[in-house]
């Protein structure tokens, strides 16, 4: 597995671009979300980067998918910890790739089951091929053109690095 | 002999939960686990996750109960499924419909769960052991057998405590004989592996097999709860007092009710249990089971993470053999 891309560097960009669009917002009112498990990296790297006054929250979105009943339970599903109320915050929703969009649909339900945010702004470290929903990024650190036997994976979460693999 | 491997799949998953006893420990974990997860759910203002959608769940007990009853269909409730209680006692087997028949009626409704509660033991066997293959059963306590969502939620309430099971010293105290919350505590208890495990009662409360359980048996409460973690108390039903078993409430009271001066038996950080509902003054005080060391309360609270815990596994298994 060849690494892609330098993902420090692709994080430091997302976070110029993040820091461009958030400038006229209080600092307390952005609420920064990882979704679990690389997004979540992802989203510690942002956090400190744009030195957020609040602390980041994670998601898992397992009780949210909409495969369950072909897929069954994730034994392996995390608590999804929100430490402040979304209510009226402009949340920063973070994952590693962006691919069919089904997972920031189901990581949105559950948001708004926690509250009624103001706004909700998509930074993904890679943007691919694949939607099946109409849902884009709002930053991306990166555009990857992907056949679809072709996947990529986050390795993390000390040093993070980006690879593609095939699949048959 | 019925055999305990009907609770699982051919892939080894969860399909029914019938009883603790031959479950594996990581079977035992992975709910402990998947429980935790749900306890967030609590924390969202709108309570549910659709993880159940288009479910039916149906509550058939046929013996009274509230705790039990309100946990299961909130848990129901809260994964989105569509929860429904057949009140047994007015229903069709009076008119003399047999259990069988009302049970492919529900069937034929295309329900997907059931949760039978039951005064005779192994009713809950006997029913997953005849209902369509796509069903699943959770035992909601069946005579003196089982009640294995009971002393689940017992674990998860110790775990969120004390954290490791393996150093820990249990002491049960109260009805041993009778108590179906008992047995499935110490099968649980022992697969977890405690490093001591105690049952506490008047001989006339203890079945001679007690020990052969793999617990150690002891007739006078301080000595019982002496350097103990986690003291769980039973409840005491007024019928074995009709049945001899017991001198009075007040002389049980005297001997193995709970009171803050015999608690300082066990160890000060001791967490104090209870199934409910209580019987203040004869199980133990009220300055007990109000006091710092009890977490009843949260016992009732873990319920609904767990049960939900338990009927996701259950109804979220991956059609037979995909991926």
């Amino acid at each position: 597995m060849q690494p892609i891309a330098d993902v420090d560097a692709l994080i430091a960009k997302m976070a110029d671009e993040l820091q461009a669009r958030l400038q006229t917002l209080a600092s307390e009112d952005v609420l920064m979300i990882g979704i679990h498990t690389g997004g979540v990296w992802i989203a510690e790297r942002l956090n400190q980067l744009l030195n957020l006054s609040q602390p980041l929250g994670t998601l898992d979105i397992s009780f949210y998918r909409d495969d369950f009943s072909r897929i069954g339970m994730n034994p392996q599903v995390k608590p999804s910890t929100l430490p402040v109320a979304v209510e009226d915050k402009h949340i920063v929703l973070v994952d590693d790739i962006l691919h069919t969009g089904r997972t920031i649909r189901a990581a949105m339900n559950e948001i708004f089951d926690y509250g009624r945010p103001a706004s909700i702004l998509l930074a993904v470290l890679g943007e691919r091929s694949g939607r099946e929903l109409p849902i884009q990024p709002d930053v991306a650190g990166t555009h990857l053109s992907l056949d679809s036997h072709e996947h990529v994976k986050l390795i993390g979460p000390d040093k993070l690095s980006l690879s593609v693999v095939r699949t048959p | 002999m019925i055999s305990q491997n009907i609770q699982l799949d051919a892939q080894g998953r969860l399909r029914h939960l019938l009883t603790i006893e031959g479950l594996k420990r990581q079977m035992i974990v992975d709910i402990l686990d998947a429980a935790e997860s749900f306890t967030s759910v609590t924390g969202q203002m709108v309570k549910k996750v659709p993880l159940l959608r288009g479910k039916t769940i149906v509550n058939l007990f046929f013996e009274s109960s509230t705790r039990t009853l309100t946990t299961f269909e909130l848990a129901a409730k809260r994964l989105s499924a569509d929860v429904l209680k057949v009140n047994v006692s007015t229903s069709a087997t009076n008119k003399g419909e047999s259990l069988l028949d009302m049970l492919r009626n529900l069937e034929a409704m295309h329900c997907d769960m059931f949760v039978v509660r039951h005064a005779e033991s192994g009713a809950a066997h006997f029913i997953a052991s005849q209902v369509a293959p796509h069903i699943s059963v959770i035992n909601a306590g069946d005579g003196r057998h089982a009640h294995p969502t009971q002393a689940l939620l017992d674990m998860f309430t110790i775990r969120k405590h004390k954290k490791e099971f393996a150093p820990l010293t249990v002491a049960i105290v109260g009805d041993i004989m009778h108590s179906r919350v008992a047995r499935s505590q110490i099968h649980a208890l022992t697969t977890l592996g405690v490093s001591e495990l105690r049952v506490v009662a008047p001989k006339t409360l203890i079945p001679n097999h007690a020990s052969s359980l793999g617990v150690q048996v002891y007739h006078d409460l301080l000595e019982g709860i002496r350097d103990a973690d986690v003291v769980i108390t039973l409840r005491l039903q007024k019928e074995r007092m009709e049945a001899a078993l017991l001198p009075s409430e007040h002389e049980y009271f005297q001997q193995y009710g709970l009171t803050p001066e015999k608690m300082t038996a066990a160890k000060p950080d001791a967490i104090v249990m209870h199934p409910g509902p209580i019987n203040r003054g004869v199980e133990m005080s009220s300055e007990v089971a109000d006091g710092p060391q009890s977490v009843i309360l949260e016992q009732v609270a873990n319920g609904i993470a767990v049960r939900m815990a338990v009927m996701s596994m259950a109804l979220g298994r991956a059609p037979e053999g995909a991926a």
